[in-house]
């Protein structure tokens, strides 16, 4: 099994004429089995094809095309467009949206997530790579073309969740090459605000059966790291946790703080040293090292098998 | 980006919350004409985005519009922090009967805005906030249904504020809340917030926020408030490396190869991208490296690009080699960022095998950036060498080198 996506995931991509959208394309319909992409989206260029995809000017049209409900959309349009783009693939019954495009205002993030929430609707980024099935799917750039992706991702059992992109795929490499493998891996995002946090995604993972542990990538500043910790604690997961984290060296560099009013509101939680303790009170290990991920992982896995047994 | 006290007072007096009748200026004879204006004793406070202005002597209490003009004088002239004032604000001092806090911040994981109300203001908000919970009112609101009033009474009356005072503040948490969103605000607070002796309520400072991502929408409001697009209002100013960093990047859209910050060791980077960047200064830090500089390259850059990037830190004073890293890359080009680094070399008279201490790139089109790799003899490190383990290699190939750094001089 897998989270989010499986091999009959249909899905669109808004934006799809851009010069990143066409390469993202090809790298998805080449992965796996090949991506159920069922239609782009870029107004004014109805009637065109990117690599066999029928474009569209509208998401309506595209469902229109389909005959039936779309699963997900991959949204890559400049950032001043972004949430009508996204608030346009809700509104036409996208469940799983993926939101590739960087630098997008918060404010905009936060009533996307909103709107997602009122429908029903999950959004995975923005600033994210998106999502991949390792030798079924991928939604979004993560892994780069095709035959790199199969390299750095074979199938397994460990969820990857991840802040950093490029970082999904280093670890999940390194995963992969101890013989692990990968169930499902996400490219979540690292911005101040996201549509899925290591706590919203989690309850997906632990009613996976394919996931034994979860490792995840992460960085100083915000607080999902705390809400991780508390969700783990307050479930009593199944699922052996191990993190990493970079950027140690921000805390000793000024500029990190939030500010009173925003400390009342965040908590004190937001530097490298404060997350580690506190993933550490709910019993997730943070390695000091990528490489030493698979062994810790692995023991953990072991151990809770034999407390089971 | 930060705003100074004078336009953020300018921002919450656009949104009809009331201020005193204040002056801004960069001149101590301006100051003078200001204060005989408001025709009492006035405060005068330094104009600089730093904390601790207080303490450091940048606000002054004047009776006398001559005593005003020494005062702005001297705090036009005083450095806080390493910063120099910007100008000052002469504020009418105020006869003040009790003073409030009024805020307006993000909550990451609800994922909506609070609003955040005290009816113990002057001080910080995050010791009220510890000591007295039961005075501060919070009140989350919606992103996309309409703001109303009922949300801000219910923050204020949180803390027992009641009668006409409730009546007279409601409007005013009501447009900071509103400003806060059409301004794309990621903090606005106004503190104190003042009850003055016949009753009415005035804002006596505010400290604003926006989120740098918002200021090409924003524009019109920077505008009037005389903020270029060149004022990045960076914590600190940059650098000549750091600038020159960033005019590599400007010469073509391609890739990135910017945020350059500089240090002063000995080991120049050219490290990528985003968490693969933090990941490796963390890891040359720990295997004993003293890193020259933290600085980024990603995307899919240029040859020129690299090569420039590489070349600039190569050229920095104390930089004796350079470590090339990243993680597994897919949509950067292996191949082109090693012809780029080797070019640099090259062009600056220098043996890339000798000046690259280890290039761990592993990705798209390795096979062919390995190639050139043997030919110049530049030692690399393909995904089976982690991160980690590239760092303590660089770190290891420089040890050998004459020019050291004092290790207790530090970073």
């Amino acid at each position: 099994m897998s989270i989010l996506v499986d091999a009959d995931t249909t899905f669109i991509v808004q934006g799809i004429t851009g010069r990143e959208a066409v390469n993202l394309t090809r790298e998805c319909l080449d992965y796996g089995a090949g991506a159920k992409i069922v239609g782009g989206v870029t107004p004014g260029r109805k009637g065109r094809e990117v690599h066999g995809v029928p474009v569209f000017d509208t998401v309506a049209q595209a469902v229109e095309h389909h005959g039936t409900p779309i699963k997900g959309s991959v949204v890559t349009v400049p950032p001043a467009f972004t949430k009508d783009a996204v608030f346009e693939a809700i509104e036409n019954g996208i469940e799983l949206v993926v939101i590739v495009t960087e630098r997008i205002p918060r404010a905009d993030v936060a009533e996307m997530v909103e709107l997602a929430t009122l429908r029903g609707a999950r959004i995975i980024g923005p600033n994210c790579l998106g999502i991949i099935v390792p030798d079924v799917i991928k939604m979004g750039g993560i892994g780069g073309p095709a035959k790199d992706a199969a390299k750095s991702y074979k199938p397994g059992a460990i969820g990857v969740i991840s802040r950093s992109g490029g970082m999904t795929t280093e670890m999940s490499s390194t995963l992969s090459a101890a013989g692990l493998g990968i169930s499902t891996a996400v490219s979540i995002g690292g911005d101040a605000i996201i549509g899925s946090t290591y706590a919203e995604l989690m309850p997906l993972f632990e009613a996976d059966d394919q996931t034994q542990g979860i490792v995840i990538y992460t960085e100083p500043g915000g607080r999902m790291e705390a809400e991780l910790a508390r969700w783990v604690t307050e479930n009593d997961s199944r699922l052996p946790v191990v993190a990493f984290m970079a950027g140690r060296f921000m805390d000793e560099m000024p500029g990190m703080s939030f500010g009173h009013a925003g400390t009342i509101v965040e908590g004190k939680e937001d530097t490298a040293t404060e997350k580690i303790a506190r993933l550490a009170e709910a019993g997730i290990t943070v390695a000091e090292e990528i490489s030493q991920i698979p062994e810790i992982i692995k023991g953990k896995i072991e151990e809770r098998q034999g407390a089971a047994a | 980006m930060r705003f100074f006290e004078y336009e953020a007072r300018e921002v919450v007096k656009r949104a009809g919350i009331p201020v005193t009748d204040y002056g801004f200026t960069t001149d101590a004879g301006e100051a003078k004409a200001i204060a005989e204006r408001i025709g009492g004793p006035v405060v005068i406070k330094s104009q600089v985005l730093t904390g601790g202005r207080m303490k450091a002597g940048g606000v002054k209490f004047a009776d006398t519009p001559e005593q005003a003009e020494r005062d702005a004088a001297d705090v036009l002239a005083l450095e806080i922090n390493g910063h120099m004032p910007r100008g000052v604000l002469v504020d009418p001092k105020a006869s003040v009967k009790q003073e409030y806090y009024a805020g307006v911040v993000w909550d990451g994981t609800r994922k909506q805005p609070v609003m955040l109300f005290s009816d113990m203001g002057g001080i910080d908000i995050e010791e009220v906030a510890e000591q007295h919970p039961d005075h501060v009112g919070r009140r989350h609101f919606s992103n996309i249904l309409p703001l109303s009033e009922f949300q801000a009474k219910q923050c204020i009356a949180q803390t027992g504020v009641t009668g006409s005072r409730l009546n007279k503040l409601v409007p005013i948490l009501t447009r900071l809340a509103r400003l806060f969103v059409d301004y794309d605000m990621t903090l606005a607070e106004i503190n104190p917030l003042a009850e003055m002796e016949d009753g009415s309520f005035v804002a006596l400072d505010a400290h604003m926020d926006m989120e740098n991502e918002a200021r090409p929408r924003q524009k019109a409001l920077l505008k009037d408030l005389g903020v270029g697009d060149e004022e990045t209002r960076q914590a600190r100013e940059a650098t000549e490396f750091e600038l020159a960093g960033e005019a590599v990047d400007a010469q073509d859209h391609r890739g990135v190869a910017g945020n350059v910050t500089e240090f002063d060791g000995n080991l120049g980077l050219v490290i990528g991208a985003g968490g693969g960047s933090l990941t490796l200064f963390d890891a040359v830090r720990n295997a004993g490296g003293q890193p020259a500089n933290y600085c980024e390259i990603g995307g899919n850059p240029s040859v020129a690009k690299a090569c420039g990037l590489a070349k600039l830190v190569l050229s920095k004073p104390g930089v004796d080699k350079i470590a090339v890293m990243m993680s597994i890359v897919s949509n950067t080009r292996v191949d082109i960022v090693a012809r780029g680094v080797i070019k640099a070399c090259l062009e600056l008279g220098y043996d890339p095998a000798e000046k690259i201490t280890i290039f761990r790139i592993p990705g798209a089109w390795e096979e062919e950036g390995f190639k050139i790799l043997d030919k110049y003899g530049v030692k690399y490190a393909d995904r089976s060498v982690s991160l980690h383990e590239a760092s303590r290699l660089a770190v290891e190939a420089l040890a050998g080198t004459t020019h050291t750094n004092d290790p207790a001089s530090g970073q």
